[in-house]
């Protein structure tokens, strides 16, 4: 079916170091709304409305227009954790088509490596009291060992391996190699080794929290960047071709009774977004899915419906994730695991799904026409988001 | 003894739970229609009615899942070694994090199904509220 095209992201810029001391995280926003726009060929006057994640000392919409210097007549501060700028883009669809806005401008910053940020072994929830601290802080449960519990569960209930979950990691370390940022983060965060990988480096990683290895968890890095959605009026004036975005869900999961910690949000958010594109996912070339760790993106894998739930062991076995391989491929920017994680990746699937629509990629599969952004925000195991946007080619 | 993180009041959805850790008692709710609701809360997750009945569990439950820590940034954990966080599935039909302890390594001797019960670990300091943790049965 003939899709509707009734917004674009007609910029992008993504901040290049991975270690960058002296730098703010809003020096870091401000800098890539700039290049994004550059990138656009449309002017800083231009921004009209404004999505925001709460990141930095910002103060979302409420203070970041004011350190910009801009007066949007739409301003939204969605916080998702990191699935926030899958909504953002999904905002932007709706405002934009409704006529709310004409250049609409997401930003990301953070300094998570130079502060030292533990995101992921430093506990949850510590101080303060709410409903959900007082039942799991005394368990001294980490970020890791939270996704690491949806692997224990998918492992015991189908059968998933290791050897199986390393693939993802195989082939996304394979495109970071191709690209130099992401060579560049490595180096700069002192990676062991700064190499293509195997299945059995995965596996002889040490384990942070069981099943899950080192080389199964994303790195935690600075970083930041932008992106400028337009109006299709807009969109046919700007430097480059436009991406349009066809669809888009979002969703919420959490712990519940009886639940099943293997299915995520994204099983809810993804068919409402195929369904709004009119595509399948048998159509879709590029995949670019949150991998905060292997887990995530098997989960996704089968959410998204490019097989079915617990079947993603053998989707993935035969290698096929990697760009210069037929079938779906898999974050073709090295991902979180390999190319950078300030803490919020989301914004990041977006801009290499430009990326590759727009034929710019370092692992660049030909002809991709279509692709699919999807962000989980919050704890995969627990209180989670999903966000899916599909991307289309001009 | 063990020096868990405390959970910090007032706060009224989870103080009675707490007061039971207390008494010895794993407290569930259920609404009017006999649906469970856990975490407990002021309203029916279900139906959002209010009127909402606090039961005493068995303490009895099977692993649905777990982890164990190896590496973590936490004061109060870090001295522990490899530690186990679950999610305990009550036979009443509540699910809970918690923790399983009383193996000699959480590694190889934990895992999903196994079947555990509750008891009511005692932290440091006066008038410290025990921490509900599993062992195998």
């Amino acid at each position: 079916m003939a899709q509707e095209r009734l917004a674009a992201i007609a910029g992008i810029h993504e901040y290049p170091l991975r270690v960058a001391p002296g730098v703010s995280s809003m020096q870091i926003k401000a800098d890539s709304m700039k290049r994004a726009l550059d990138d656009a060929g449309l002017d800083w006057g231009d921004v009209d409305g404004l999505y925001d994640a709460l990141d930095g000392e910002g103060g979302g919409g409420l203070g970041l227009a004011a350190y910009l210097g801009i007066k949007p007549r739409l301003l939204d501060t969605t916080q998702v954790g990191g699935s926030s700028y899958e909504f953002h883009a999904s905002h932007a669809l709706r405002d934009i088509a409704a006529g709310r806005c004409n250049v609409a401008v997401t930003t990301y910053g953070s300094t998570a490596a130079t502060q030292r940020t533990p995101i992921g072994t430093g506990g949850l929830g510590r101080g303060g009291a709410s409903w959900q601290q007082n039942m799991e802080s005394p368990y001294g449960s980490t970020l890791i060992s939270n996704y690491a519990m949806v692997a224990h569960r998918h492992m015991h209930e189908y059968g998933t391996t290791t050897e199986q979950l390393a693939q993802i990691s195989v082939a996304t370390r394979k495109h970071a190699m191709r690209n130099p940022e992401a060579v560049k983060a490595m180096t700069d965060l002192q990676f062991v080794k700064v190499d293509e990988i195997t299945v059995e480096d995965v596996l002889e990683s040490r384990i942070i929290a069981d099943p899950l290895h080192l080389l199964e968890c994303c790195m935690i890095s600075d970083g930041g960047g932008a992106a400028v959605f337009v109006s299709p009026e807009i969109a046919r004036d700007i430097k480059k071709k436009p991406v349009w975005i066809i669809g888009a869900g979002e969703a919420t999961k959490y712990r519940e009774n009886n639940g099943d910690i293997t299915t995520s949000a994204g099983a809810q958010s993804a068919p409402a977004a195929f369904a709004q594109a009119g595509v399948t996912p048998d159509e879709i070339d590029i995949a670019m899915i949150y991998d905060s760790f292997s887990i995530t993106v098997a989960v996704m894998l089968e959410d998204l419906g490019f097989c079915a739930k617990g079947e993603v062991g053998e989707f993935i076995n035969d290698g096929h994730l990697a760009f210069d391989q037929p079938g779906l491929t898999l974050n073709t920017d090295g991902g979180g695991l390999s190319s950078n994680h300030p803490g919020m990746r989301g914004l990041f699937l977006l801009l290499e799904s430009v990326r590759q629509l727009r034929g710019e990629s370092t692992s660049q599969v030909d002809g991709a026409k279509l692709a699919v952004a999807h962000g989980n925000g919050g704890l995969l195991g627990g209180t989670h988001t999903g966000g899916t946007v599909i991307l289309a080619a001009d | 003894m063990a020096n868990r993180p405390q959970p910090s009041f007032p706060e009224p959805d989870t103080q009675h739970f707490w007061e039971g850790c207390k008494a010895g008692e794993l407290r569930y709710q259920t609404d009017a229609d006999g649906n469970v609701v856990f975490y407990p809360r002021g309203h029916s997750t279900v139906t959002g009615d209010r009127d909402l009945t606090w039961h005493v569990s068995a303490g009895l439950g099977t692993v649905y899942t777990y982890s164990v820590v190896r590496q973590n940034r936490m004061p109060g954990f870090q001295e522990l070694g490899a530690y186990a966080v679950a999610y305990i599935d009550l036979d009443e039909g509540f699910r809970m994090m918690s923790t399983v302890v009383g193996v000699d390594n959480p590694v190889t001797d934990i895992h999903i199904g196994q079947r555990v019960q509750v008891e009511f670990e005692e932290q440091d300091g006066d008038d410290a509220y025990p921490v509900p943790v599993f062992r195998p049965v």
